[in-house]
């Protein structure tokens, strides 16, 4: 009985972790001044981008990543779907002209993304 | 001094010195007049004369400073993604039959009905331990890094789950086999799962490779685009005729093109006629015959002559460009109908991985004995069951052989959006000029009387209206010239404003204009009444209605009207078949566009006559208050206030940037019918789309339960963790291929 009770007990912290480990996440929003890197691997990082209204701003992913999951970004905002070569620069230029906050997100739609146009 | 400006991509830059070095040995190449590397975009903008220096000097002076150019065509880089993409393949396809094949050799020595069979050594759990390691840890590499990589970012996905799934039960096997009295002490039977490990691995790998080959042909479309890029031109250049790489093609260059061959860039024909086969751009099957002054696309075969155009739109510019641009766009966007999969993707695994722990918890507690095994396989086929990638896949996979069939097709579609909206359109407005008719007054009836027939009174038609300015004149002129007339000399010619022209041929004064000119009566009286019915008959017909007088006779009447485009019928009829509204808007009166409309078969209600071009919008406007999605078809240049305010924007255009701007759709080829197919092919990428998050929905939103056990109370069902590890493989293959069977859709 004892044994029911521990592992109850223990998965129902186990269920809590995983809430708070992967849904309780703070985001961190980082500015792109005039461009911006971002590393592909186990997701984006940086994976909140701040950009401005109404001006060119270039964002270069790099994936180190070989999972098929990453191995495409897609913005569908900006109508931008972009296969990312292991180990190369992709680069891909924005001129947001409204102001939101814009998903992106690796093909299959697992790893996200948000790019936040001020 | 031929200037060359191009962009090349640069590898090994990494800082701004870099950039400092990559120009500064550019600039010193003699006759590169400018050099910008940029560190963002790992690119260099040169500016060269191509006379004095080739990309050959331009490669080696990069490559002496310890960076590489990359020379070749934007087309090239494609194959360097198909290599990675056949690596990739071939590494997978190793470890999934290596995988397999070990699973199955573990598989058969542990199956109680087949274990018999089976040689000994097979049996021994060591030995299967021996087998199993490699496929874990080396065929199922890729879900450790993965999912390690994943985690590190607070992120999971597919990988974790397997990797979760699959470690657990390997673990579980080893422990079994070392501490084998432990758990026969708890009531356990001491029996490992590597067969389980190992066959769930070998699936999942099978399903990634199936599904990844699969894939690839989504976009077979894009690449078929890409492919049609012809590689060099044959350009006159100082008197001498040169091949060169399509990248070194100036505007202004003037290009040879031989029968057979395919022209490299967009331009206007200066010299020679042939006929084009543009069937692989605009979706127009039958050759378009070209002459001098008339414009070619890129990309497109000559067929019979030879002729030398000059170009007018090179690189990123040509109509091909901008097709592949239209359709990367559209393939990266999302439909509306993807808003839900969203969402549940997005919160997808980590609720899987609590169902999975409230799996184990509500089995260990409340399950029958052995618990911990009930508990065990259900948590593993929980999580193995789950494919985030199947809602993933459903819909881009579908848009994008959706836009892709409609690209070769001659239907550029601009975004998922449109192509979803296309479905639901309950009503169409048709602009009537240049979309339904052809746009050109043409001849339409010659109606001669006594004493002369057709051709003489053409030829008079002819010889008076050659000399007027007026859009109906040039009907009757180009028609004189199509049916061979000889021109007669025109001694004086004079305008009469809101009446005709008069003029003198063979010394006889000659009249041509409108009813106004029969208010003077001239000649037979008798005459003039059968005329004026006629004139009424052709009227009523949307005609419009010329009298010709010679020395006071009445010696016959010419109709001209805008002909409607031979498929402008069939087309109305299909729509309405399919249960839409069709309507025709147009600045003519109503009488005419009543005419009109009812040569189409529509209804009276449906014409809308008298709109000026400024109110078209607001009409377009007052049909979608009945809430109703309406459509509309025009040039796209002309009303695009009207496509903007429509729900779709369909526009009979050749690609240029404002029509593609402002419509949601463009037709390349102007066929009419091209309307119906697009509606018929937004329908079946619909369903394509709905059966898909079906299957999608089903295995994961019904599949799971059944993994968690939910049918074991009842129906005594528990489903084996190999069984969910098919099911998953299965999931992803099936919405692809359902995806790629679009492909032979016929619309």
């Amino acid at each position: 009985m004892l044994d029911k009770i521990l592992v109850a007990i223990l998965g129902g912290g186990l269920i809590v972790f995983i809430y708070w480990f992967f849904l309780g996440k703070k985001e961190k929003i980082v500015r792109a001044k005039n461009s911006l890197e971002i590393l592909v691997e186990g997701g984006y990082k940086p994976d909140v981008i701040s950009i401005p209204l109404g001006k060119e701003t270039t964002l270069n992913f790099f994936r180190k990543d070989p999972s098929s999951c990453l191995e495409e970004v897609v913005m569908p905002d900006f109508g931008i779907r972009k296969f990312l070569p292991l180990n190369e620069k992709v680069s891909v230029v924005l001129n947001p002209k409204t102001k939101g906050e814009f998903a992106f997100s690796c093909g299959m739609n697992m790893f996200h993304g948000k790019i936040v146009v001020s | 001094m031929p200037t060359t400006k191009n962009d090349y991509p640069i590898k090994g830059m990494h800082c701004a010195s870099c950039v400092q070095l990559i120009e500064k040995s550019l600039k010193g190449i003699p006759g590169v007049l400018e050099a910008n590397a940029n560190l963002a975009t790992e690119k260099a903008t040169i500016v060269y004369n191509s006379d004095e220096c080739t990309i050959d000097n331009l490669a080696k002076a990069v490559d002496a400073v310890g960076y590489k150019l990359i020379t070749t065509p934007p087309a090239i880089h494609e194959d360097s993604e198909k290599k990675e993409k056949q690596k990739e393949l071939n590494d997978l396809k190793l470890r999934t039959f290596f995988s397999l094949g070990i699973g199955g050799l573990i598989f058969w020595a542990t199956l109680p009905t087949l274990k018999e069979t089976a040689p000994s050594f097979l049996q021994n759990f060591w030995v299967q331990l021996l087998l199993a390691a490699p496929v874990q840890f080396w065929a199922g590499a890729g879900f450790y890094r993965a999912t390690f990589l994943a985690i590190k970012n607070r992120n999971a996905n597919m990988d974790t789950l397997v990797t979760i799934g699959t470690t657990a039960a390997f673990i579980y096997s080893v422990l079994v086999l070392i501490f084998s009295s432990f758990f026969t002490g708890q009531g356990l039977s001491a029996e490992p799962y590597f067969d389980t490990s190992t066959i769930i691995i070998g699936l999942i790998l099978l399903g990634r490779f199936l599904e990844m080959r699969a894939k690839s042909q989504t976009s077979e479309a894009i690449k078929k685009l890409i492919g049609l890029q012809a590689k060099t031109a044959r350009v006159k250049r100082d008197g001498q005729e040169l091949d060169i790489p399509i990248d070194q093609v100036l505007v202004g260059d003037l290009i040879i093109v031989r029968p057979g061959g395919k022209i490299p860039v967009d331009g206007v024909i200066v010299e020679g006629l042939s006929s084009v086969d543009e069937s692989m751009v605009t979706g127009e099957s039958l050759p378009v015959d070209k002459r001098a002054g008339d414009l070619v696309i890129g990309a497109t075969i000559n067929k019979t002559g030879s002729f030398v155009f000059r170009a007018t739109k090179v690189g990123q510019e040509t109509m091909l460009s901008q097709i592949i641009k239209l359709v990367q766009e559209a393939q990266g966007s999302k439909a509306p109908i993807q808003r839900l999969a969203d969402l549940i993707s997005s919160y997808f695994v980590p609720i899987v991985l609590i169902t999975g722990i409230a799996t184990f918890v509500v089995w260990y507690v409340f399950g029958p004995v052995p618990s911990f095994t009930f508990a065990f396989l259900n948590t593993i086929a929980v999580l193995i069951i789950a494919c985030p990638c199947a809602m993933g896949l459903a819909t881009p996979t579908a848009v994008m052989v959706g836009t892709g069939l409609g690209a070769e097709k001659g239907i550029l579609i601009k975004n998922a959006k449109a192509l979803e909206i296309a479905s639901k359109i309950k009503a169409i407005v048709f602009d009537k000029t240049g979309t339904l008719t052809y746009g050109k007054p043409q001849v339409t009836d010659l109606v001669p009387f006594e004493g002369w027939d057709s051709n003489k009174l053409l030829q008079w038609l002819a010889s008076i209206e050659k000399k007027s300015e007026h859009s109906l004149a040039e009907a009757i002129v180009n028609e004189g010239k199509k049916q061979g007339v000889e021109f007669l000399a025109l001694s004086s010619f004079e305008a009469i404003p809101g009446k005709g022209v008069k003029g003198v041929i063979a010394e006889k004064e000659v009249y041509l204009g409108n009813r106004s000119l029969t208010e003077d009566p001239q000649g037979d009286p008798l005459r003039l009444t059968s005329a004026l019915e006629k004139a009424s008959e052709l009227e009523g017909q949307g005609k419009t209605v010329m009298f010709l007088v010679v020395d006071k006779n009445l010696v016959g009447l010419v109709a001209v009207a805008d002909t409607l485009k031979e498929s402008a019928g069939e087309t109305v009829k299909a729509l309405e078949n399919i249960g839409i509204s069709v309507f025709m808007i147009t600045g003519d009166n109503q009488r005419t566009a009543g005419a009109i409309g009812q040569l189409l078969g529509m209804k009276k209600e449906n014409v809308l006559a008298q709109v000026l071009p400024a109110q078209k919008e607001e009409k377009i406007k007052e049909l979608q208050k009945n809430k109703q999605l309406v459509a509309m078809v025009g040039d796209g240049i002309n009303d695009a206030p009207a496509l903007a305010s429509s729900d779709l924007g369909l526009a009979m255009s050749t690609g240029t940037d404002v029509a593609m701007e402002a419509a949601d759709i463009t037709l390349v080829n102007k066929d009419l019918k091209s309307v119906v197919a697009t509606i018929n092919l937004s329908k079946k990428t619909l369903q394509t789309i709905k059966l898909n998050l079906v299957w999608a929905f089903g295995y994961n939103v019904l599949l799971i339960p059944v993994a968690a056990g939910i049918l074991y109370p009842f129906f005594g069902i528990l489903l084996n963790p190999i069984f969910a590890s098919l099911a998953m493989a299965l999931s992803s293959v099936s919405v692809v291929s359902n995806s790629l069977l679009l492909k032979r859709a016929k619309i």
